[in-house]
């Protein structure tokens, strides 16, 4: 008896098992041999379904209340600012079908699609927009992203507080005219009118279910794709909006975003061909995909630094900038990229990585050996009063996490050859690092890295203004300040990108930063998502992509 | 039996206040707070947000309020996930993590128990040493090694299962992740049994039912097997417990969307409310958990009374 219960289990795991061979992982393998695309490499598959890897699990999907890169690939999706930033063209028209700019720079006039739909059928207008940009600004909406509406009028006001939102620098003239009004001239605005920010809301919907809003069977949006279904922690998906303005020539049906934030177990989906594109690669197993999925790897551009933070306010580097130089003449940059982080990234000698209309800073060393670095290294070393004998003790403080600790420790050790430094490796959980950054009591050397908002310079010089929130080393200089101001006030492209020029010397020269390495975007993407485009801001639309026939 | 089943109840109620209160401090001890983030807010809007979600009033009037809200059911909103509130998402996750825990639990019942008594009824033979060494390998090697494993070699190399996600809903996507929670709790139980059916067996009444003539069935199942299950009974209380906590990890690596993954998330985002709600809906499950295992020990044992 016993012994028949016992194979009754098992035969019973084993039909349980057997009923799940029927089809591959998600039902999709590919079928035998054939070229992918069929022989003219476009033909496309019978299903458009998309499933890519999306970090984790999103905030929101209220454009204005979430602030993260998964939250922003879901409402790029979703929604559609008045630009769109394509991969070639730069910005192109989104929701608006052009603008015209008033010749001191200060006035935007946009002149909406007339067949601008939302999901529901409802036309997008003029006010729509004047209401997103307003409600975003509210601070009874409690976005924490709304910052980057700062150049409109009156924004910093509304957001504080002082001014109610109709204060705000917009206005819609009729249906299908916004006028938006600016501070100051801004070169970088139209890129800043496609971040959620800045997206617009179906006000009647916002006003309906106030904040639970944002969910399937309510949200209403305007871009090429709306919500269909969002089971927390598993998974999100977006069908097609048959009312988008260019329906007809986008391709995929329907788009599944996954919320896995470990980049080995989305591996694993992604080899299981339970994913189309990942997120992210395992930066461990790196010589491995390059051995055995190379067609897969895209690595390219991307608009991001990853730096050393040094604290000014404080000894050891506080009116220290010889010891700073050595410190930033002792890494070399060029073996880190090719050993330690070994997927493209570009080594970082300026701060400010390849921006739009700006002419990066290459220091003087930048074209020295290792050796003559090192060698000016050690007599700034000296300079600022360390020797071999009495060597710096300083620490490094990162956020746990593998990648950070191999750097840190690549980085410490080519410091403590070249100059004799001791180093204590601190890591804390991110939420603690945060705070510890932010206080300058206890940080010496902290890691850090930026992306851009936006693609322009200013958004990587602005963090190292003496009243902005996100300067941690705590550096002050009026001059730079000035640089700065004069630059966010200047119509002139060019002469503006001289004077951010200019304040990136003075970075560079007094080195609040360590300029280490300039992002790029690692994913793995399968050869039959066709039209894949990288973007220097990861700006990847569902839309622009076709599933080739495999 | 209601009336102790109606005090064991009241009794739970002061446990499961401190262990608010515990949870409560803790996490608000941690450094860093739900809105701490790498872009740093302008001061009105972090003031704004504390005030919102009242973070900017006195530490115990913030307890007293959370305490009124939950004795009204009320969890609270999450600070991470804006578009849903503390119970709408333990309300979502809680029924996947039952169907998942629950499958483990009943698999490992079912696979634990049988091969327990088989390696009783034949102890020392090859069933035996075979059913402890396979045991035994399943309590040394851990769940997030073993899941890993499965999904390497079910869903990347033989394709006949997913390798993670819950998909369409279909029950081969839970597959995987119930057997990996279940292993380890198969190991235990066997061996749990295994024990005391040994013992059992060795006793005076199975020996007069020998004697009797019984057939060898009726012996085990009629006579042994109910004292055998015994200390199996009384680690289900425990084993709840490890299967609802193993399913932190299982969850994550399947991406089944539980309860599980809230605790490390709410926790690392510092997301206060959803923290509190996992722990509180976690702490009065568990205590559940141990007051039906007892009235179930209870129902097994006649030498057991309710006092």
């Amino acid at each position: 008896m016993l012994r028949a219960v016992f194979l009754y289990a098992l035969a019973a795991l084993l039909v349980l098992l057997a009923g799940c061979t029927d089809a591959g992982p998600a039902g999709r393998e590919a079928a035998g041999n054939a070229p992918i695309g069929g022989p003219s490499g476009t033909e496309l598959a019978e299903r458009q379904v998309l499933h890519r890897g999306n970090g984790a699990e999103p905030q929101s999907l209220d454009p204005h209340k979430s602030e993260g890169v998964p939250e922003s690939n879901l409402q790029r999706d979703l929604y559609e600012g008045l630009t769109i930033d394509d991969p070639e063209l730069g910005v192109v028209p989104g929701a608006a079908e052009s603008w015209e700019i008033s010749p001191d720079g200060t006035v935007y006039t946009f002149r909406m699609r007339a067949n601008g739909r939302w999901s529901n059928g409802d036309p997008v207008t003029a006010h729509d927009f004047a209401y997103g940009l307003r409600r975003s600004v509210d601070p009874a909406t409690l976005s924490n992203y709304s910052i980057m509406l700062r150049p409109i009028l009156n924004a910093e006001k509304v957001i504080a507080g002082e001014l109610p939102p109709e204060a705000l620098g917009v206005r819609a003239i009729d249906d299908l005219t916004l006028e938006v009004t600016l501070e100051a001239p801004t070169p970088y605005f139209l890129g800043v009118l496609n971040h959620s920010a800045s997206y617009p809301v179906h006000r009647g919907t916002v006003e309906k279910y106030g904040d639970r809003w944002a969910r399937p069977d309510r949200l209403v949006s305007n871009g090429a794709y709306r919500l269909k279904d969002w089971v927390m922690q598993s998974h999100i998906v977006l069908e097609r909006n048959p009312y988008y303005w260019d329906n007809e020539n986008t391709t995929i049906e329907e788009v599944w975003f996954y919320p896995i934030e470990n980049q080995s177990i989305e591996l694993q989906r992604y080899r299981a061909d339970a994913l189309d594109m990942t997120y992210e690669l395992p930066f461990r197993q790196l010589a491995w995909l390059r051995e055995n999925l190379a067609d897969d790897i895209r690595i390219s551009e991307y608009l991001g630094i990853y730096y050393f933070g040094l604290n000014v306010t404080r000894p050891p580097f506080q009116d220290n900038v010889a010891l700073r130089r050595a410190l930033n003449l002792a890494i070399d940059r060029e073996l880190l990229t090719r050993q330690v982080t070994n997927a493209g990234e570009i080594p970082a000698y300026g701060y400010v990585p390849a921006a739009a209309y700006y002419e990066q800073v290459v220091p003087e060393w930048a074209d020295w050996t290792q050796e003559e670095r090192l060698a000016e290294a050690r007599r700034l070393y000296e300079e600022a009063g360390y020797s071999p004998d009495e060597p710096l003790t300083v620490q490094i403080l990162y956020n746990t996490h593998e990648n950070h600790r191999t750097i840190a420790v690549a980085i410490a050790s080519m410091w403590q050859d070249a100059l004799g430094i001791e180093t204590e490796l601190v890591n804390q959980e991110w939420k603690v690092y945060l705070e510890t950054r932010r206080t300058k009591q206890d940080t010496q050397v902290f890691r850090a890295g930026w992306i851009g908002d936006y693609n322009d310079a200013y958004n990587f010089l602005e963090i190292l203004h003496s009243e902005s929130g996100l300067n941690d080393p705590g550096w002050n200089n009026p001059r730079y300040d000035a640089l700065l101001e004069a630059a966010s006030r200047e119509i002139d492209l060019e002469r503006r990108a001289q004077l951010m020029h200019q304040a990136e010397q003075l970075v560079l020269e007094e080195l609040p930063v360590i300029p280490v390495y300039f992002y790029v975007t690692k994913r793995l993407v399968k050869p039959w998502v066709g039209n894949y485009r990288p973007h220097v801001l990861d700006h990847v639309q569902t839309k622009d992509l076709k599933i080739l026939k495999h | 039996m209601i009336r102790y089943a109606l005090s064991r109840f009241l009794g739970a109620i002061p446990t499961l206040l401190i262990l608010v209160a515990l949870a409560f401090f803790m996490i608000r001890a941690a450094p860093g707070g739900p809105f701490d983030s790498e872009k740093a807010l302008p001061p009105e809007i972090e003031a704004n947000l504390r005030a919102a979600y009242h973070l900017d009033e006195p530490l115990v009037q913030q307890f007293g309020r959370y305490l009124l809200n939950l004795a009204r059911g009320d969890f609270g909103p999450s600070f991470q996930y804006k578009d849903y509130s503390v119970t709408e998402l333990i309300a979502a996750g809680f029924p996947v993590s039952l169907r998942l825990g629950g499958s483990a639990m009943i698999l490992a019942l079912l696979l634990g128990v049988t091969a327990g008594t088989m390696a009783a009824l034949r102890q020392n033979s090859r069933t035996d040493h075979a059913v402890m060494a396979v045991s035994m390998t399943g309590i040394s090697i851990p769940n997030f090694v073993m899941a890993p494993l499965l999904i390497l070699l079910f869903a990347v190399t033989l394709g006949w299962l997913p390798a993670g996600g819950i998909g369409d809903g279909s029950p081969r996507y839970l597959v995987l992740p119930v057997i990996s929670l279940a292993l380890p709790q198969i190991a235990y139980i066997s061996r749990l049994t295994r024990g005391s059916m040994i013992e059992v067996l060795r006793s005076n009444f199975i020996r007069t039912a020998r004697a009797q003539g019984l057939p060898e069935r009726t012996i085990i199942l009629r006579h042994a097997l109910k004292p055998a299950l015994l200390p199996v009974v009384s680690y289900l209380g425990p084993a709840s417990a490890a299967v609802i906590t193993g399913s932190v990890v299982i969850e994550q690596i399947f991406g089944v969307p539980g309860l599980g993954r809230y605790f490390v998330q709410g926790a690392l985002n510092r997301d206060y409310t959803l923290v509190m709600g996992v722990v509180v809906f976690y702490g009065a499950l568990i205590i559940l958990f141990n007051l039906l295992v007892d009235l179930v020990y209870a129902w097994l044992d006649p030498k057991v009374k309710y006092a």
